[in-house]
């Protein structure tokens, strides 16, 4: 077995997961000492794989340390009981209700700014699709229909985003934060007009997905037994955009089209055709993320429901490296960072504010290169001029 | 008469677009039944309208005495809220003379409200507390400022992500400090704010009755800062660089211009700008750190300076214009009620915001729809508000 620096880093993380391990049940040491020793071995094991070029990696080990070491000092030195609080199925559960809305969002802005479009407006297209489909849901009392809805809506603020960033050649920068506000305005303006405080209607839920064998196993059985209909879609959307963007044609063609348009151009690729699916489909994406925030996992609205987590998705794009499966896995870490820090919360009362700060402290890292630096698609933000 | 021209092309542009903004805002009011022109009269009073048009001589207007003295109230809320949009404004301006797009303005005034603070609190009482806060949030914007600058600088990480990581990190911190169970949250209180500063520490106000809504020292600061912007920019050899560097990167190189030092100066001065409003909010208006305050209103002011900056096309004048339009907007919706239910009010005015951003950002919007009728010509290449196309490359 050669020792490459992938298999340093992936050390690093089984590292950092067993100082994690080593305090919570069945082992459950009552000393700081042990997840302490462990995550240092992590950080060394990181910076180490870092050094021999594997940043991507390395950086996640340093994260899961940092994860890893704080948890530990935090749980040894909280009493037993409140420990089994914490660490049950339903952290695991709530990793992946936290991490869903990060990932579509996430995957609607691999596939615009893949095609060479910056898209900061996923926030905005978030919240449209929370709103209109939660209100065409109440009406309907139709999921299918609330989340088609939903989509709908994000689409239609996806298309003003491309109307004024690939034909008008405006700043995206600016179309995508005109957008955030004004999703935040038309939101709030609708459901104050439209619900107000005429209390929470009913609303047809999106189903939970029932797997009858699967959820009398115990502990998996409580996490992935009866999930949420949304979650599943994620994991198949990763999968099958992955497939698009590196598999097929059609992705090669994006990805052209983001990185050299003029040369795309040249070969036939109608770069304005392509910039339009790909911004609308991140709108498709986004607005099907804000229906699992309001009639998915939850079953209300309220203003800025979104509350930054299309920036979250934003940051999950960019700690992915604009890659699918880096998407689901940076929103995965930051689903479970977000889940440690409420019940922390709830069960230790822990002021846990500065874990949720985590996802961006580490985007920062990864955008500063320090361990393996994120490298945006090369026409990304750039209008195209057609000649 | 070129000059004149553009001058008025260049004044023109922006009324147009404050146009459409309205016009989104009256199809908003019409979907929900009210009648547009009662709305706007009523937004421009609760601006303080009456209050100004008493002034005129002669009072053509018939201002009652009950009026002008709530429209007396009203200006001060607007002048209240225009003081951090004019230094926002500055802060998103300046970044944009150097062809930055500084999201961050948000977060800056947040780390620069926070730092006043603790030192103020810490430092205590008297005219030397008051300065050593006030000097210390401007410092801690401009660091705050100058990291993104550095990182874009040297690390090549772009300055929109950046800083929008940042305004959320200094979200949290602020929870962190004033949530229940943080270090500066008042003792046994139950309720997530710091305690109020001791009056002394407080900046000095000239105008209004009630604690929290009172013009103070930071309108004056703001008019100063504005002064400061332009002869940054237009004075000095450092504004010289910046703007060559927004204007052309590879250029100003060759001219000789260090462009990491020009970035980082230049996302500093903004994050300066940006602290001194995060300490007027502090040291001036609230007194206090509050959690809701911190991620709502102080966040929010970073978005308002960014319309600020678009709207007044990064000029002094323009930047002060529009942050009085914006501050009116906000004090406005505040204070409407009767047309349309005063909960919808807020958010109309966020439409309104909104919209006239999107068509700054889509000035493009009249070339095209004017490029379609007529002889079919060259297509050019309009600029964007500023000379370099900030978030280009990300």
């Amino acid at each position: 077995v050669t020792v490459t620096p992938a298999r340093i880093a992936q050390a690093g993380i089984v590292a950092a997961g067993l100082a994690v391990l080593s305090v919570v049940p069945p082992i459950l040491l009552d000393t700081v000492i042990a997840p302490l020793v462990l995550a240092g071995i992590a950080v060394v094991l990181g910076i180490v794989a870092i050094r021999r070029g594997e940043g991507r990696l390395g950086g996640l080990a340093l994260f899961a340390a940092s994860v890893g070491g704080l948890s530990g000092i935090l749980f040894a030195n909280t009493d037993t009981a409140t420990v089994e609080n914490i660490v049950t199925a339903g952290l695991f559960a709530s990793t992946l209700r936290f991490a869903t809305p990060l990932v579509l969002g996430g995957l609607g802005g691999v596939i615009c700014e893949r095609s060479g479009v910056v898209n900061i407006a996923i926030e905005g297209m978030m919240l449209m699709g929370c709103f209109w489909g939660f209100w065409v849901s109440t009406e309907t009392l139709s999921w299918e229909i609330g989340l088609l809805a939903a989509m709908l809506a994000g689409g239609v603020s996806a298309l003003i985003h491309a109307f004024f960033s690939i034909h008008l050649g405006g700043n995206q920068i600016i179309s995508g934060t005109a957008i955030n506000i004004l999703a935040l305005g038309v939101t709030s303006f609708a459901y104050r007009s439209l619900i107000g405080s005429s209390g929470t209607p009913d609303v047809d839920r999106i189903p939970t997905v029932h797997l009858p064998l699967i959820a009398d196993i115990p502990f998996l059985g409580d996490i992935i037994g009866d999930l949420n209909l949304m979650v599943w879609l994620m994991f198949v959307l990763v999968f099958v955009i992955w497939i698009f963007l590196t598999r097929t044609p059609w992705g090669l063609r994006l990805r052209a089209v983001g990185e050299h348009p003029r040369a795309a151009d040249t070969v036939g690729i109608d770069v304005y055709r392509v910039r339009y699916l790909a911004v609308v489909t991140s709108g498709l994406l986004a607005g099907m993320a804000g229906a699992f925030l309001s009639f998915g996992f939850g079953s209300s609205f309220n203003e800025n429901m979104t509350n930054g987590r299309g920036f979250i998705a934003l940051a999950a794009v960019v700690f992915g490296n604009w890659r699918p499966f880096g998407v689901l896995w940076a929103a995965l870490l930051f689903g479970f960072a977000s889940a440690l820090g409420n019940a922390l919360q709830t069960a230790a009362g822990v002021n846990a504010t500065l874990v949720n700060a985590l996802p961006y402290v580490f985007t920062l890292v990864a955008l500063v290169g320090l361990v393996g630096r994120s490298r945006a698609p090369a026409a990304s933000g750039r209008p195209y001029q057609k000649q | 008469v070129t000059a004149i021209r553009s001058r008025v092309v260049a004044m023109g542009y922006p009324l147009a677009t404050l146009v459409f903004g309205l016009l989104v805002g009256a199809v908003a009011v019409i979907i929900v039944g009210g009648n547009p022109v009662v709305v706007y009269k009523q937004l421009a009073d609760g601006a303080g309208m009456q209050w100004i048009l008493q002034w005129i001589p002669g009072n053509p207007f018939g201002v009652s005495v009950k009026d002008a003295r709530i429209g007396e109230t009203n200006v001060i809320s607007t002048l209240v809220s225009a003081t951090p949009a004019i230094l926002t404004g500055c802060a998103v301006g300046f970044a944009f003379r150097c062809g930055l797009f500084n999201i961050g303005a948000g977060g800056q005034l947040v780390m620069g409200a926070i730092t006043s603070f603790v030192v103020a609190h810490f430092v205590g009482g008297g005219v030397f507390g008051m300065v050593l806060a006030s000097i210390a949030g401007v410092l801690a914007g401009f660091l705050y400022g100058a990291l993104p600058g550095a990182l874009k600088a040297y690390r090549g990480a772009h300055e929109v992500i950046s800083t929008i990581m940042l305004n959320f990190i200094a979200i949290q911190i602020g929870r962190y400090l004033v949530g229940i169970g943080g270090p500066l949250q008042k003792k046994n209180s139950g309720t997530p704010f710091s305690e109020k500063l001791d009056p002394s520490v407080r900046w000095p106000h000239f105008w209004g009755e009630f604690e929290t809504a009172q013009v103070h020292l930071g309108l004056l600061l703001a008019f100063v800062a504005v002064f400061v912007y332009w002869v940054i920019l237009e004075r000095t050899t450092l504004g010289y660089e910046v703007r060559a560097v927004g204007f052309n990167p590879e250029a100003a190189r060759y001219g000789g211009v260090s462009v990491p030092r020009a970035v980082v100066l230049a996302m500093g001065i903004a994050g300066a700008f940006a602290g001194l409003a995060g300490s007027g909010e502090t040291l001036g208006h609230y007194y206090q750190l509050q959690e809701n305050t911190l991620s709502g209103v102080l966040v929010t002011l970073g978005f308002t300076g960014i319309a600020v900056a678009l709207l007044g096309r990064n000029h002094p004048i323009g930047i002060v214009l529009a942050a009085f339009l914006f501050a009116g907007l906000d004090s406005g919706a505040r204070q409407l009620s009767g047309e349309i239910p005063a909960e919808l009010a807020r958010a109309l005015a966020t439409i309104i915001q909104g919209a006239v951003i999107l068509f700054v950002g889509g000035e493009g919007l009249l070339h095209w729809i004017f490029r379609s009728r007529g002889p079919k010509k060259e297509r050019t290449v309009h600029p964007p508000p500023t000379a370099a196309t900030p978030g280009e490359g990300l």
